[in-house]
């Protein structure tokens, strides 16, 4: 730097970037070096044995729109919308089978990779090196970061999906007879999932016009206030559309829990087990079951 | 709003409409009860199968009819309860205790002969 009087004041050897300025540069050297970065990328997710779901062409791909993605992050730092194409990303690849730690493990292995081609190019300037570093490496561990948790926040919406899929599969109204149904519940009743017992054996007595239902509850352990209470309430709802409800199978457990919130067990038509309740609902409905001849 | 009242033989079937008002509820009440007088009705079926909505006042004026009715030695079936106006009315404790309910109006007259016949 020269001063008006002609003398100079000696100055540091080398400007310091902003930090944003080394941004760029980062930026530029990734793009420049595209090609061959994700190469190198492609070649290191296979000797780890990553993505073995996926075919060759499949993982070069997907590794195309992850670097680009990336590099984009690294020079936007809009990490929302990284994090929207990380849950897209998910979306795709989780139905192949791929799993969390790939996920995670690839996209720290393309930072890695990231990495060393900055020590390669600035080899000779250690503190440009570091200036570099000191820019790269946040925005690669935010990167890394978001990658993960949109990936498991799509795993946990997949699992709540099939968490709902199995609870309807798990509640299956089923005609034995003309105007007989029966519902076996089996396991786990919380309020969510007796609720939508109670829609769907209504929606079944309207469809199969049935006049007797038998509900049976061998298979459930236990039973809160508040699903005690939506049993008998299915029970009157039931009656309303003019159905009878025969409740079967009901533990020790569950008969001190109907009493102690005293449950008006005139209302509640109850029998000990399944075949009792079948028999009684025939009965009901008029049938009678004779025995012709022995079994071969 | 007029609500439709058919006579079947000794039997009443009386169609609620979608909207009724509460003073439709009230003029239904005392309507249904002097065709029963009028036409010596052995039943009534009250056919809601139009009604998305059961409130609390409806659900009083129902069983107040059916009492009524029964007064004058007459039978009141409710037929048509809605799934999801069944469930709504349990929630909130309507369940139309002491009235006879059925499906639809097949099981309505259904039940009504088999009342009749164990009578007769």
């Amino acid at each position: 730097m020269a001063k008006r009087d002609g003398t100079s004041i000696p100055t540091e050897p080398m400007r310091t970037e902003e930090p944003s300025e080394l941004l760029r540069e980062l930026v530029a050297h990734l793009r420049q070096n595209r090609t061959q970065l994700r190469e190198e990328w492609v070649v290191r997710i296979t000797e780890t044995r990553l993505l073995t779901a996926m075919t060759k062409e499949e993982i070069f791909a997907e590794a195309t729109s992850v670097y680009d993605s990336y590099v984009e992050a690294l020079e936007t730092e809009a990490f929302e919308a990284l994090q929207a194409y990380a849950r897209n990303l998910s979306e795709r690849i989780i139905p192949r089978g791929v799993e969390t730690h790939e996920v995670v493990g690839i996209v720290l292995l393309l930072r890695d990779v990231l990495a060393r081609s900055l020590f390669a190019k600035y080899q000779n300037d250690f503190k440009k090196l570091n200036r570099i570093l000191d820019a790269y490496e946040p925005a690669a561990n935010r990167i890394a970061n978001t990658v993960a948790v949109g990936f498991v926040q799509e795993r946990e919406r997949v699992i709540r999906q099939q968490q709902e899929a199995i609870r309807e599969l798990s509640t299956p109204v089923l005609q034995v007879r003309e105007r007989l149904l029966i519902l076996p519940i089996i396991g786990v009743i919380d309020p969510q999932r007796a609720r939508q017992l109670t829609e769907q054996l209504l929606r079944g007595i309207r469809t199969n016009r049935a006049k007797v239902v038998v509900i049976d509850i061998t298979g459930v352990a236990a039973m809160d206030l508040t699903v005690a209470n939506n049993l008998v309430q299915t029970v009157e709802a039931s009656r309303l559309l003019g159905a009878t409800v025969i409740v079967t199978g009901l533990s020790p457990e569950i008969a001190q829990t109907l009493v102690t919130i005293g449950v008006d067990l005139g209302k509640m038509n109850t029998v000990g087990d399944l075949q009792g309740g079948i028999e009684q609902a025939e009965r009901l409905l008029g049938y009678k079951v004779e025995k012709l001849a022995e079994p071969r | 709003m007029e609500v439709p009242i058919l006579k079947q033989g000794a039997v009443l079937i009386a169609t609620f409409q979608a909207a009724l008002s509460d003073a439709d509820l009230n003029q239904l009440r005392m309507g249904l009860v002097q065709q029963v007088v009028k036409f010596r009705s052995r039943a009534v079926i009250v056919d809601v199968t139009a009604m998305d909505v059961m409130d609390s006042f409806a659900s009083r004026t129902l069983r107040e009819i059916a009492h009524m009715i029964r007064l004058r030695g007459a039978e009141t079936v409710i037929v048509g309860i809605q799934p999801e106006v069944a469930f709504a009315m349990v929630q909130l404790g309507l369940t139309l205790e002491g009235v006879a309910t059925a499906l639809d109006l097949e099981e309505g007259l259904a039940y009504l002969n088999e009342k009749f016949k164990t009578a007769n």
